[in-house]
């Protein structure tokens, strides 16, 4: 009685077909993997275009009447962008080269989206409201997830509310200087609005208390809404 | 760079989709062959063997009168098939139930004191005059034909055990259905085994032995609640070839609870774990062919990567879970129907999904060729979606207790 033969073309064939199959799957992986990316950036450069016509625009129209000055979509872009920004961070982790150099990019573009807007509202008073926000990903801002939850939740009730979200220890000296500038201290999650600190987590009840802004907002919703069904 | 809880599951994704792989070719390679065996056994013998079969029963009451129903009707010349029931120590009706096959010459009967299945078993082997031997337990029932298409599998003079393809009895509810599958997952890598000569379970109900094999390696041994598994083990180690039938059919009756089926699997388990220890000069020892370097090393690694995966998918699940309970406790419900907007952005295209897809696709392919070769039909059911959706929460059960007794040494119950 002889023990079964061992066909070692077939351990080879059936390692082979793994590695392959493997091999299409790494492949596939990062194909997609950049074509998310390509998308990011796609998206950053259309914020970057729209906000220099903005600006444009408003350079072109300062001696103009204000009601011509648009503010377009670019909240809900710069949201979306946000949303795509974070998913991919968590895909390719935190570290991932990529995921930081569009990081840096985002946060340029939202500080030169809120300089113009606060162009806009100093000339024309006709800007919603805009709400700074700094958190930490690291493990000394165990809030920061909650607040995040929070500003979301703001952002979809209240679709004019501008969000302007910053990682505090980002390496960018922009960044930097809107801290200082702001005298934020490092306790996170911070909260800025209209000038005025919050730290520490804000519940939205909290926040609607406390910036009585958003009841306006909520308010000039409610009648636009009325309007309509007039 | 991947973390180390991905790197540990892309380890155990290769090896499962290199074993997936494996088993694909070995199909593809004796496609022929499964359709050659029907054909020989429609056929038939010329000369049946005789045959001694064994029912080794403690506190059957309810059970064995149907199972030796189903030995009697078996589609085989009576005068080449003898019953042998041993009663191991009952201490229910099961002795004044069996009183009414007393004067069927096909049977006999015999009553000892209990000392566990093994010694019922030996004890019969002692009485034996057959060419072949086999044993049934009396929760499971046989097809008329199964006797008869075994016994075309022994001219092949090598072929000295031959084993059948167990499916359940009457299978009901969401529980049994998923047994179903997995009995009928059971006969295909057992096929696939008989092809790479690596069978190492002979199944307690009804596997056929020829006589020497016990007068050659001796009887039954206790080997820890699992002495099916560690005759084939003792077989396989002697050289002694080990087939398949996967068209001799043989039913049991499934656990109908969570809790019965939970000990009889760590039993099942905790068998496989402690014999392969026993019998650890096997793994990686090229003299025992496939079974050596390939399966046994494999069963032992699926214990663990299925322990891991599952751990590691529970964990990722628990965390998902809290994310959304911290956002509700936060925000409370702010499901906005009307935001959700598909894009494409959003799926998931890490190499673990993509890896995760393939090993699905195989097994399913799998099953659905299982399904086939148990059932002769091709059918997507209820069974194979509680398999796909349960089975993979309640395995870890069985295979972690199971781990956990063998480390720590506990012995498991037969029932």
């Amino acid at each position: 009685m002889q023990p079964s033969k061992i066909n070692s073309k077939k351990y080879l064939y059936s390692f082979v077909i793994t590695v392959i199959i493997f091999a299409t799957a790494i492949y596939l992986s990062n194909y997609f993997g950049q074509k998310k990316l390509t998308e990011l950036r796609n998206i950053q450069d259309k914020i970057s275009i729209d906000i220099l016509s903005s600006e444009t625009q408003f350079s072109l129209l300062e001696q103009s009447q204000c009601k011509d000055v648009g503010v377009g979509t670019l909240s809900t872009e710069l949201a979306n962008l946000e949303n795509k920004l974070t998913y991919t961070e968590n895909e390719r982790g935190f570290n991932d080269a990529e995921v930081q150099t569009l990081k840096h990019y985002y946060s340029l573009l939202e500080i030169k989206d809120y300089l113009l807007m606060n162009k806009i509202n100093q000339k024309c008073k006709k800007i919603p409201l805009s709400i700074i926000y700094f958190y930490s990903i690291d493990q000394r801002c165990p809030d920061c997830e909650r607040e995040g939850y929070v500003l979301t939740h703001l952002r979809q009730t209240y679709p004019d509310l501008r969000v302007y979200s910053f990682d505090y220890d980002i390496d960018l000296s922009a960044v930097k200087t809107l801290i200082s500038i702001n005298k934020v201290k490092n306790q996170l999650p911070a909260i800025i609005v209209n000038d005025k600190a919050y730290y520490g987590f804000q519940s939205v009840e909290a926040l609607e208390k406390s910036v009585p802004e958003l009841q306006k907002l909520k308010i000039q919703k409610a009648s636009s809404t009325t309007t309509i069904e007039k | 760079m991947p973390n180390t809880k991905d790197l540990v599951t892309y380890v155990f994704l290769f090896a499962s989709l290199n074993f997936e792989v494996f088993l694909l070719m070995t199909y593809f390679e004796n496609r022929l062959k499964i359709m050659q065996e029907n054909i020989l056994v429609a056929l038939g013998v010329k000369k049946y063997p005789t045959v001694t079969i064994i029912v080794p029963c403690w506190n059957e009451e309810r059970t064995v009168s149907k199972t030796i129903y189903s030995l009697l009707s078996l589609d085989y010349p009576k005068s080449k098939l003898k019953v042998m029931i041993v009663d191991d120590g009952s201490t229910d009706r099961t002795w004044d139930n069996i009183q009414k096959f007393k004067n069927n010459p096909q049977i006999e009967m015999h009553h000892k004191e209990n000392g566990g299945k093994y010694t019922a078993l030996n004890f019969g082997l002692s009485r034996l005059k057959t060419d072949l031997v086999g044993c049934l337990d009396a929760d499971s029932y046989v097809h008329k034909d199964a006797l008869k298409n075994i016994v075309v599998y022994f001219q092949d003079k090598e072929t000295m055990t031959v084993t059948p393809s167990v499916k359940l009895w009457k299978p009901r509810g969401p529980l049994q259905l998923l047994q179903k599958v997995e009995y009928g997952f059971g006969i295909f890598t057992r096929k696939m085994f008989h092809y790479m000569q690596a069978v190492y379970i002979t199944p307690g109900p009804f596997s056929i032995f020829r006589r020497e094999v016990f007068e050659k390696l001796g009887g039954y041994e206790h080997a820890h609640n699992t002495e099916d598994i560690e005759i084939a083990l003792r077989m396989q180690k002697n050289g002694y070839k080990i087939a398949h039938a996967h068209n001799a059919m043989v039913y049991t009756v499934p656990p109908n609870t969570l809790r019965k089926l939970l000990k009889q699997r760590i039993r099942w388990s905790h068998g496989f774990i402690k014999n392969a220890m026993d019998y650890r000069e096997m793994f990686f020892n090229k003299k025992y062919g496939n079974l050596g370097i390939f399966i046994l090393p494999m069963a032992s690694i699926s214990i663990i990567s299925v322990l891991s995966i599952a751990g590691i998918s529970i964990f990722n699940l628990g965390h998902m879970l809290f994310d959304q309970y911290i956002r509700i406790q936060t925000v409370g419900w702010d499901f906005h129907p009307l935001a959700f907007n598909f894009d494409w952005f959003y799926i998931n295209t890490k190499l673990l999904a993509f890896v995760g897809i393939v090993t699905t696709i195989g097994t399913v392919t799998m099953l659905l060729i299982s399904k086939k070769m148990s059932e002769g039909k091709l059918d997507i059911g209820m069974d194979l979606i509680y398999f796909l959706v349960l089975y993979m929460f309640i395995a870890p059960l069985w295979i972690g207790k199971a781990l956990f007794n063998s480390v720590f040494s506990i012995k498991a119950s037969w029932r």
